[in-house]
Parts: structure tokens; C-alpha cells; sequence
């Protein structure tokens, strides 16, 4: 059976390697991705029609924002589901397969704390500066969405679940979860409601007090923090779920 | 950064460091998978993240390369951390 399995590894990655042969090279521009009319036009007119210098930016939030919108919707429903799996509510009893896990309780450790207090606030700027610079750098809701999460999961790492608790309740997070969902189909509806196609930024304008190529630009920093808001509600519930076998008490 | 080769593809100047992440990256797969320990398997993987993301950064897809620094390397070998402390250590097979 070994053998038959390594036989049928050799053979897939021999044909791998013989297909990868036939891959355009590296940043070929006559490649069928770079000369596409589509790739053109994004290159070419992404600052015209959205002053967006960071073109992956304007392609994620905007031309294919329907895309990113359920891309954060599938977050959610995967922080829904380690809800719906591992969350207790009450102090029933109970003992998962494999028998229950005690961990030594944490002792207070000053070089860890004092080390947390000091970077935890240089982490959540930067998270920020990630989320509302995404326009002009690498970045965007996902990445600082996901470093903001990790913020709060470096406390409760080097506390305990419960401070991080007492910072962020598991209700507000998930209130936070759902409003980063509503905000982003909001602005959706809202493009619908002024007359045009769902997520269609350009007719904002006529709310915001800017031209329609603006009202592009603001609004996928709007997306973006919708967006950064579920990732960063959905990043520490599960963590918290995770790490206290969905007691919600003590971490790890 | 790149230079034309004779037969005009493009070639990088970094392909020794390129071949060195690779064959690191093969590596931590290999340990990844073989190793008995879960919690070792865990951090390996966080590596496996980590030098993919330089991969990437080489590659100069950066948008890509931050999102695997920051989900791959960063919360998700947390996440498998703390599964493994809490369920158990030693892999059955």
C-alpha cells in the first residue's frame, strides 16, 4: 500500500513538474494574465477612475468588492460555526473525548506583562495604520483586521482570558462582527437606494461631499473597515473559544 | 532586480537565495508531516508560513505575502497551539 502511495506521489509530481513547464515566466509581459484587456484596463486606469495608487487594493474593494464581501461573510460563518461547535454556556459538566485537560495555572510573570504593556499599543497603531493606509501601501481590512485580533490574543496569551474578557466582552465582539458585515452590504444597498448597481461606489458623490472618483477612494476605506471589524471580532472569538474549550474562563 | 537572459526570459539574481527558501520550505513540510509531537508540528508549520511569506515578498506580491505573515505565521499557528494544549500532544498514528 506504501508503495503503490509513493508510486502515485512520484507520478503527480513528475506530471506537475512536466506541466510547469509549460507556465508563462515570471512577470512575462506577453503572458496571457499581463496581456489581457482586463489586466490593461486595471493597470492603466485604476488611478484615473479611483486615485487608488495600490492597485491590489482598488481590484479587492472595489471592482471586485461583491467578492471580498462574502470573502469577510465566509469569516463570520466560520466564527458562527466554532460557536455553534465549541461554545458551553453554564457550568454543566463536561468532559471532551480523551479526558479532560488540566493546564497549570499561570503565574504572574513581570518581564511578560510589562512587555505586553508595551506592545500591545504599538501593535493596535499599527493595525490601524494598516487598515486606513491600505490605499498607498500593502495592506487593507484582512491584514489589520487579523493584527488587531492578534493584539487582544497576545493578552489574553500573556494575562488570561478573563482580562482580555473584562477588555473585549464575547458580546461586543460578536456585535462588532456583525456590524463590520453591515457596514460593508450597507454601502452596498446604500449605491442601490442612490440609483445604481450594489456596491457601484461611484454614486456616493451625491452624499459625500466629494467628486465621484473620491467617492470611490473614501469608500473602500469604508469596505475596509467593515471588513477589519468582523476579522478582528471573528480572530479573538475564535482564539477564545479555542483556547478555553468553549468555556469562556481560563485560556491557556 | 531582474536582468535579461540570453534567450530574453527574465532571470532573477536572487535564485540562490530563492533556491535556499525552497529548500527549506520542502524541509519544514517533510518535518511537519513525519513529526509525532503536535505542538512541534504546530510551530513548524508557523515556519512553513513564515518562509512561504518570504517566498512571496521575493516574488513581489507583497499584498499576499503580508496576509500570510500576518494569518499564516501569526494567528493561525496560535490557533493551533492552543487546540493542541488543550485536546492531546501525541499524534496516534
Amino acid at each position: 500500500m506504501k508503495a503503490l502511495g509513493l508510486i502515485a506521489v512520484l507520478g503527480t509530481g513528475l506530471l506537475l513538474l512536466a506541466a510547469s513547464r509549460d507556465f508563462p515566466n515570471w512577470g512575462d509581459p506577453s503572458s496571457p494574465a499581463s496581456s489581457y484587456r482586463l489586466s490593461r484596463h486595471f493597470i492603466t486606469q485604476t488611478i484615473n477612475e479611483t486615485a487608488v495608487p495600490n492597485m491590489v487594493t482598488a481590484v479587492l474593494a472595489d471592482y471586485r468588492g461583491y467578492d471580498t464581501l462574502f470573502e469577510a461573510v465566509v469569516i463570520f460563518t466560520a466564527g458562527i460555526a466554532v460557536i455553534g461547535i465549541l461554545r458551553r454556556y453554564g457550568n454543566r459538566d463536561f468532559i471532551p473525548a480523551g479526558g479532560e485537560v488540566h493546564l497549570t495555572p499561570k503565574q504572574p510573570d513581570l518581564i511578560v506583562e510589562s512587555t505586553v504593556r508595551l506592545l500591545i499599543p504599538v501593535i493596535q497603531i499599527f493595525a490601524l495604520y494598516v487598515i486606513a493606509h491600505g490605499h498607498h501601501s500593502p495592506g487593507g481590512g484582512f491584514q489589520g483586521g487579523v493584527i488587531f485580533g492578534a493584539s487582544f490574543i497576545l493578552l489574553a496569551l500573556a494575562r488570561d482570558l478573563r482580562t482580555a474578557q473584562n477588555w473585549v466582552a464575547e458580546k461586543r465582539m460578536l456585535i462588532l462582527a456583525c456590524c463590520g458585515i453591515l457596514i460593508y452590504a450597507g454601502i452596498g444597498v446604500l449605491c442601490q437606494l442612490l440609483g445604481e448597481n450594489f456596491l457601484d461606489y461611484q454614486i456616493l458623490h451625491r452624499i459625500l461631499p466629494t467628486d465621484p472618483v473620491m467617492a470611490r477612494y473614501h469608500s473602500i476605506l469604508g469596505v475596509e473597515i467593515g471588513v477589519a471589524f468582523t476579522v478582528t471580532a471573528i480572530m479573538f472569538s475564535i482564539y477564545s473559544n479555542l483556547s478555553s474549550n468553549g468555556q469562556m474562563k481560563e485560556g491557556i | 532586480m531582474e536582468a535579461q537572459g540570453q534567450e530574453g526570459e527574465i532571470v532573477s539574481q536572487f535564485w540562490i537565495f530563492d533556491l535556499i527558501l525552497l529548500v527549506f520550505l520542502v524541509t519544514t513540510a517533510v518535518i511537519a508531516l513525519r513529526v509525532r509531537d503536535l505542538l512541534s508540528a504546530a510551530m513548524i508549520f508557523g515556519v512553513y508560513s513564515f518562509l512561504i511569506c518570504l517566498l512571496w515578498t521575493g516574488m513581489g506580491a507583497v499584498d499576499v505575502a503580508f496576509t500570510e505573515a500576518a494569518v499564516g505565521a501569526g494567528v493561525s499557528a496560535v490557533f493551533l497551539i492552543s487546540t493542541v494544549l488543550r485536546t492531546s500532544r501525541k499524534s496516534s498514528d
